[in-house]
């Protein structure tokens, strides 16, 4: 079995041309729900697969709504989700 | 300014040297709380130190005092409290902590009678094993016990010195007698007083690990504030100070925090003797019962008898070695303490039944006279 | 979908940097308040740009006593209910140094609670940040000094017949220039009071209640640590400035919220200088 360490990174689904990407860590997450229970916007929803541990991180099923104010980020207690801006939207001369 | 170090000779008071010795080591830190017969320590403390660039603080409690004295130890600053048995009794908690993340700190205990609140304006030696094995777990402190005033500040000193070196609590084991005697203090030239201070990593933050030891088994300590970032706990520790909570863990910190005591023993203890290369009957008697058993040998030596005295000055690590020797040519082993017998268990355990150990105790506040242990004298030499 | 998964080891939270991330994933349970709240001190450094060699984090014993354990800078794990008085010798000895202390009600309150009412008292610089999950969690879940009245927990199986301790109005009463409360709902709220307790001298005091999911509220049947999250939403309001006195803190009806002390008062290692100053002339 691979460790942590060795295990390669899940590469990203594609990409969208929104503003902002959110990132999960999928090792740390515990599932507690708060991300996508606070969520202003209803961006993420609890996914289907379970993650090692057996928790279930969420997912972004609407990013488009996403306005990067990173409530999920603050509220989660095992930080494994964070917002980033999405560089390839600005690259392509998006707002 | 006041100077730290008042070179000169001075008629003072055993706790006034011992703060005076422990300004001398380079404490700049004292956290304490009123106790009876050590408070005297904390007054000049509190005169002393914010007078000379130092600070001084009195705790809500002893648990305080002692936790706070960590603290300060762990920001660089060589600190000390003061206090009595009932004080110890509290500090015991802290005294494990301090053993566990290795910090050097002074601890001066002007022993009063116990159990308890007992008789806190009499002199007792009841704490000796209170000093070794107060708080639980397996770990190890040093304690040293002056049997004068001079002593008083040469052995503060001392126990700071040996603090910094091994990274281990030290604890200045004094009686009241001690602690409350005036006599002369002769306090040496700065430049003629041995600092020794604790080493300090050599490598950078990045490689610096707060538990690892070098060969003397003491690891390097680093400071609060010197950008090493790194975290000490209590609980069990790897070599990074992490908490981990496995077999291997506990076997490679324990033993190292005892052996560092144990193994380096041979640099720490120190004992006294008098007369005793051809004594057939040994005296062991330690602190201000050391004073009356100084008498009753010049006494008993004036009528013929061969006595002589074994003073242990570190009684942790025990002085074993210096004792066999002394005890050479003994056909008994008397000891006499203000207690109901704590130090002789450790006589006899290093005597091993090879001759009789007697045992002549006192549990209240005055010590012995010359007479009473001349009396023991009498009986055992036939 | 733009949702990145990462593994641990090219995962970039923008806190890490404040973290020992060779001890992730911690050691809290699902939904558990402490990991929020441990954010929120970090966003508060990191937005204040806070210098790290400064800093000591100081905590006692319990769920919340390894939150020093997390921090990379100098941090320190006392003993039970000794974290205020260890920073008192920090500080003292060092005045430089920026202690903060984070811990849990029980560790800070009953077995602490005596430094703690004296480390206010005198108005020592450092932050008290207390995480209130209401019960001992560590060992199992007991009554503590903050478990409410009638609160089931396994040393009050017939409910708690105490009076808890209302922290705030503790911590005001005692002397602390600064005093809020806030839920770990409140993450953005009680950042902002980070960083301005951050920035103040004396002792400040920051209760934030929290979900203990797998103890506290599972026995009161409060249900998931999420639901109790929802409950918090319901319940707080935000008062600032309210009398700590009246700062009602009861699940069954309110939380109030808010900062409800900010002032000034002579801060203890600075009087300790200047007295130093004045005798040193001499």
């Amino acid at each position: 079995m691979l460790t942590r360490q060795e295990r390669a990174p899940i590469v990203p689904e594609e990409e969208s041309n929104t503003k902002w990407r959110i990132v999960v860590n999928e090792d740390w997450c515990k599932g507690c729900g708060f991300c996508y229970t606070f969520c202003p916007r209803e961006v993420l929803e609890k996914s289907d697969k379970f993650n090692t541990k057996g928790y279930y991180p969420p997912v972004a099923t609407n990013i488009d709504r996403c306005v990067g104010c990173g409530l999920c980020e603050a509220l989660c207690p095992d930080f494994a989700i964070h917002v980033e801006e999405n560089e390839e939207h600005s690259k392509r001369g998006g707002k | 300014m006041q100077k730290a170090v008042l070179t000169g000779e001075m008629f003072t008071q055993g706790d006034i040297a011992a703060a005076e010795g422990a300004l001398a080591a380079g404490c700049r830190f004292f956290a304490g709380y009123p106790i009876t017969p050590a408070t005297e320590i904390a007054e000049r403390m509190a005169y002393r130190l914010p007078r000379i660039g130092g600070r001084y603080i009195q705790m809500e409690d002893e648990i305080a005092s002692c936790t706070a004295v960590l603290g300060a130890s762990y920001s660089g600053v060589k600190a000390m409290t003061a206090t009595s048995g009932p004080g110890v009794s509290l500090m015991n908690e802290t005294i494990g902590l301090a053993a566990m993340t290795e910090t050097p700190m002074v601890l001066v205990n002007v022993m009063r009678g116990g159990p308890s609140t007992g008789q806190p304006t009499e002199a007792s030696q009841s704490d000796i094993m209170q000093a070794k094995w107060g708080s639980h777990g397996d770990y190890e402190i040093i304690a040293l016990i002056p049997s004068s005033v001079q002593e008083m500040f040469d052995l503060t000193i001392k126990a700071f010195n040996l603090s910094e070196q091994f990274r281990v609590p030290a604890f200045v084991l004094a009686d009241e007698i001690i602690g409350h005697m005036r006599e002369r203090l002769v306090i040496p030239h700065e430049d003629e007083i041995e600092i020794v201070n604790r080493k300090k990593p050599t490598v950078p933050p990045e490689e610096y690990l707060p538990f690892k030891a070098e060969e003397d088994l003491v690891p390097p300590m680093a400071t609060f504030g010197d950008g090493y970032h790194f975290y000490a706990t209590g609980l069990t520790h790897d070599e990074r100070g992490y908490p981990v909570m496995d077999d291997e863990t506990q076997l490679a910190l324990i033993p190292r925090l005892c052996d560092k005591i144990r193994k380096n023993s041979a640099k720490i203890t120190e004992a006294k003797t008098l007369e005793t290369e051809d004594a057939e009957i040994l005296l062991v008697a330690y602190g201000g019962e050391s004073r009356t058993a100084m008498r009753a040998v010049k006494d008993a030596r004036n009528k013929g008898m061969k006595i002589g005295l074994f003073r242990p000055v570190s009684v942790w690590p025990f002085p074993k070695e210096q004792l066999k020797e002394a005890a050479a040519n003994a056909q008994h082993v008397i000891v006499a303490e203000l207690n109901y017998g704590q130090l002789v268990g450790e006589v006899e355990r290093v005597i091993r039944n090879e001759v009789p150990v007697h045992l002549i105790p006192r549990v209240c506040g005055s010590p012995h006279t010359p007479d009473d242990l001349m009396k023991e004298i009498r009986r055992r030499i036939k | 979908m733009t949702v990145t998964t990462r593994s641990s080891s090219d995962y970039r939270h923008p806190i890490l940097e404040y973290i020992r991330q060779d001890r992730l994933p911690h050691i809290f349970c699902s939904a558990c308040g402490i990991g929020t709240v441990l954010q929120a001190f970090a966003n508060a450094l990191r937005s204040l740009n806070f210098d790290m060699d400064r800093l000591v984090v100081i905590s006692g014993i319990g769920c919340t006593g390894r939150a020093s354990g997390y921090f990379e800078s100098d941090s320190y794990h006392t003993t039970h209910g000794r974290a205020i008085a260890f920073a008192t010798g920090v500080k003292v000895a060092n005045p430089n140094l920026k202690p903060v202390v984070i811990s849990g009600d029980g560790d800070l309150f009953a077995i602490g609670g005596n430094h703690f009412i004296h480390a206010a008292r005198r108005n020592v610089d450092m932050l008290v940040l207390c995480v209130n999950n209401f019960n001992y969690g560590m060992t199992g879940g007991q009554m503590g000094p903050t478990t409410p009245d009638s609160a089931i927990t396994v040393t009050s199986p017939d409910g708690n017949i105490e009076h808890p301790f209302n922290l705030v109005s503790v911590a005001a009463a005692s002397g602390a220039v600064f005093v809020a409360r806030w839920t770990a709902l409140h993450a953005r709220r009680l950042t902002k009071s980070l960083e301005k307790a951050l920035q103040k001298k004396g002792f400040k005091f920051i209760e934030v209640v929290s979900p203990c999911p797998t103890l506290y509220d599972r026995y009161n049947r409060h249900g998931s640590g999420l639901d109790v999250m929802k409950r918090y939403r319901e319940i707080s309001v935000i008062r600032n400035f309210t009398d700590p006195m009246k700062a009602e803190i009861d699940y069954r009806t309110r939380i109030v919220c808010g900062e409800f002390v900010d002032t000034e008062k002579p801060e203890f290692t600075d009087l300790l200088a200047s007295q130093a100053a004045e005798l040193q002339k001499r």
